[in-house]
């Protein structure tokens, strides 16, 4: 097979620049966003002391989630030694590096003193799940960075191997502490579960290959640069398997909780008597986010069609962020059972659901990570050579079966 | 008969053996007596000692429904919330968004309808989650068992309130000034009741136990769970206290009576 | 490569850069730090040396916050409160400044040094008898005792307003 060429976009046109413009309006919006929360105080949001964690977290977990996920097609070339996702690694570990950034930079921007971000660098409290976190994230940066490195770099491509099953290894690890966040927490009936760790490992390979392959798809479309089939099909066929691995896991998990009476309240919450999240979770996470996907993705008169591919990992990707709503923000809402069996009330919002509106200058910090993460991918491609010249089926894969 | 010369010195040889010996027990005990009045009171120079555990044990029979004298003692005491009519030191934060360091809680039986009042602070658990889960160690255990956050650590994740089982802690959603010389509190960080340490170290009792003894309730008692001689170690050996949510093994410094 | 002459304008033109600044300081090359409310000491002003409580005293502080915070050691030396207490009067006319005016004994220099100072975000930058209505109504203002004895504020109004909440 001959050797995949790689070449810098050329990124001349006006629509190149204009793609770059609007993505860096959004990135200003959300640092000028974070300077208006920052100066004031969080009053200005929507957070309270009931629902601590709001839109700008739903963004950033999604992003950091997404980002080990983007790592898959690497993955799957290095580790699994399938050597069709060859030539698309390098923009696997770029775009898994541009998510992280973006997630992260949400994340830390959110903070209530974000000016002691080197304070979180260098005091540790290593029982802390988001202590390891943090150090996690930063390997992630290190060890992704290096892997990037053995495959750009010819004369090191021999380490490439080596350094993508370290990958493959710590993002499991960093995802699996992303879900463990929530699912260290005894406190809430939401949360405190085995599941959401590799919950949260499957919902990374399911909006790390939408994402991808929407970036992808784009690339190719707007370079005009040939995409075969071969190579489509199989990230679409891949994409479906995820989407089904999330819905299973979802199923697990609601099933199991149904089965307990201690958990009804927190289940009646979710899935009929809360409201928006009742809402976000049957229209935006099952329906739009995964059997839509699943049923273009799997149909035949759908599932070659470009566009509607397209569309298909837009859903995947809204329905995630849905999902990541109502885990993050619809499990603060259900109130504490500090007292099974007792109606409460208190100066204090116990026993009531709690109340969150999301405010615009939230809304713009989350929009803004996303922003990042795609001004960097924008940039790299034209000045490092990340994208393959073609990825037409010859060059892909000269023994692919029509 | 009277004594001998022999008999005489041995008298004389036993009353100073008897006198020495006096001495020399007072002498040992003494000091024992002394020291044991020394260490129950804490110089400012001392430190919190895991010699001690500060507990508290609320009795929720003598807790009336709308007494709020305990929350207002606080706030009194720390600074926040609004007293009196005064407005909060949170003048922009809406009332989801101001923060209570603890409040009354009202409790209704769903099947027998017993209602019940109780005050809800930081339980100052042993094993506390909200220790447990900080990334930078702000979230911290004192040694005598009393749990607070160190602000000038915290970065405002806010990770603790997620892990709280009690719903104890506030953030800080404005800036704040003018606040009490005892109670820093300040933008951007997690705060709750920490036992009124300040008031502890001094050897007294926190604001809302002697604001409720005050006004003669006598629902809550603080005390040195770690003395079997204190009272809330007598009451809670003779009547016994539970912890809220004590399912989660965190075996809270907060006991509770009449639940 | 450009001449010597190019370079003298060019170096000429930097150094006067750098000199405007500092130029225009030149009356002002140290901050004028208020006075506290007593010397520690007859030998000693401060309760360490001023050459080395100047240098260190964010050392001395970060130690006992942590001591006081942490392990609960409440002794005066060091302690913030101590500091704020001894450090941050109030003027001829009974105001105090605030932290970041010039008139407050820890901005008078740390504006000066344009470092900033993180500890009042959290802790009472004003003494702890400082009464907090002093932004209101003073009563150990003058101006407000005129008012009083020229008939504008009487006195009864004048004590509910600046002590009737004291009970």
């Amino acid at each position: 097979m001959k050797k995949p060429a790689f070449k810098q976009i050329d990124g001349n046109s006006t629509n190149y620049w204009m793609l770059l413009a609007l993505l860096g309006s959004f990135v200003l919006a959300a640092v000028g966003s974070h300077f208006y929360m920052e100066h004031g105080g969080h009053y200005v949001t929507g957070m309270n002391n009931q629902i601590v964690w709001g839109l700008p977290h739903v963004f950033a977990v999604f992003l950091i989630v997404a980002a080990s996920g983007a790592l898959n097609i690497a993955s799957i070339s290095s580790v699994f030694g399938k050597t069709a996702y060859k030539p698309l690694a390098p923009l696997s570990t770029l775009v898994a590096l541009a998510l992280l950034a973006g997630g992260l930079m949400v994340l830390v921007l959110d903070l209530g003193r974000p000016d002691r971000l080197i304070v979180a660098m260098t005091y540790y409290n290593f029982k802390s799940i988001f202590a390891w976190n943090m150090i996690l994230y930063n390997g992630f940066f290190i060890i992704v960075g290096i892997y990037m490195w053995t495959m750009l770099q010819r004369n090191i491509n021999k380490y490439s191997k080596v350094a993508g099953m370290s990958a493959f290894i710590w993002r499991l690890m960093l995802t699996t502490g992303t879900g463990s966040i929530f699912g260290f927490l005894v406190a809430r009936q939401a949360y405190d579960a085995a599941i959401m760790a590799p919950m949260f490992v499957v919902m990374s390979f399911s909006f790390g290959l939408a994402i991808f392959l929407l970036i992808v798809m784009a690339s190719y479309k707007w370079t005009e640069r040939p995409l075969g089939d071969a190579m489509f099909k199989r990230l679409k066929n891949l994409l479906g398997v995820f989407v089904a691995g999330v819905l299973y896991f979802v199923i697990a998990q609601h099933l199991t909780n149904l089965y307990a009476t201690e958990h009804h309240g927190v289940e009646a919450f979710i899935l009929r008597d809360g409201g928006i999240y009742t809402q976000l979770f049957w229209y935006g996470q099952i329906i739009l986010g995964s059997l839509i996907p699943l049923a273009i993705i799997y149909h035949p008169a759908t599932g070659n069609s470009r566009s509607a591919i397209s569309i298909a990992s837009i859903f995947v990707i809204l329905g995630g962020l849905a999902q990541m709503y109502v885990i993050i923000i619809g499990g603060q809402a259900y109130p504490l059972d500090m007292f099974p069996g007792k109606e409460i009330s208190s100066s204090f919002f116990d026993g009531v659901v709690g109340s969150y509106t999301p405010t615009l200058a939230e809304a713009l910090l989350g929009i803004g990570g996303f922003a990042v993460s795609l001004f960097m991918v924008a940039f790299a491609v034209k000045v490092l050579r990340f994208l393959p010249e073609s990825l037409a089926d010859e060059a892909v894969d000269p023994h692919h079966s029509k | 008969m009277s004594p001998t010369n022999s008999e005489q010195k041995t008298d004389q040889y036993r009353r100073k053996f008897l006198g020495q010996s006096a001495a020399v027990a007072g002498l040992a005990i003494a000091p024992g007596i002394v020291l044991n009045q020394v260490a129950h009171a804490k110089s400012d120079a001392d430190k919190a000692s895991a010699a001690n555990r500060w507990g508290m044990l609320i009795d929720t029979t003598k807790c009336a429904k709308g007494c709020t004298d305990c929350v207002t003692a606080c706030k009194t005491e720390n600074g926040w919330g609004s007293v009196d009519g005064k407005a909060s030191a949170e003048k922009l934060s809406n009332t989801e968004q101001q923060a209570q360091w603890i409040r009354k809680v009202t409790i209704t039986d769903k099947q027998t309808g017993h209602v019940q009042s109780l005050p809800l602070m930081c339980q100052h658990c042993e094993t506390a989650p909200c220790v447990d889960v900080c990334p930078t160690g702000a979230s911290m255990k004192r040694e005598d068992g009393i749990v607070q956050v160190d602000k000038h650590i915290c970065i405002g994740c806010r990770y603790c309130m997620m892990a709280c089982p009690y719903k104890a802690r506030s953030f800080i959603h404005e800036k704040l000034e003018l606040q009490k010389a005892t109670a820093p509190r300040g933008i951007g960080t997690v705060e709750s009741c920490n036992m009124c340490a300040h008031r502890v170290d001094k050897d007294q009792n926190p604001a809302c136990v002697e604001a409720c003894s005050k006004a003669d309730h006598n629902a809550i008692l603080f005390g040195d769970l770690k003395d079997a001689n204190s009272e809330i170690s007598k009451e809670l050996k003779k009547h016994g206290g539970e912890q809220i949510r004590a399912d989660l093994g965190l075996n809270t410094g907060v006991r509770y009576q009449g639940l | 490569m450009m001449s010597l002459r190019q370079f003298a304008k060019h170096l000429a033109l930097l150094v006067g850069l750098i000199a405007l600044p500092v130029l225009s300081n030149a009356g002002e090359l140290s901050p004028s730090v208020p006075k506290a409310k007593a010397n520690v000491s007859e030998t000693q002003q401060c309760v360490e040396p001023i050459d080395v409580i100047r240098k260190n005293h964010m050392v001395f502080l970060e130690h006992k916050r942590d001591e006081t915070m942490r392990e609960g050691v409440r002794t005066k030396k060091h302690s913030l409160v101590e500091c704020i207490d001894c450090h941050v009067t109030p003027n001829e006319n009974g105001e105090y400044a605030r932290i970041g005016e010039d008139g407050h004994f820890c901005s008078s220099c740390h504006n000066y040094a344009a470092v900033n100072v993180d500890c009042f975000d959290c802790h009472s930058d004003l003494p702890q008898n400082a009464s907090a209505h002093m932004h209101t109504l003073n009563n150990n203002n003058p101006h407000h005792k005129d008012l009083a004895a020229n008939g504008s504020l009487t006195k009864e109004t004048l004590d509910v307003l600046t002590e009737g909440d004291k009970k």
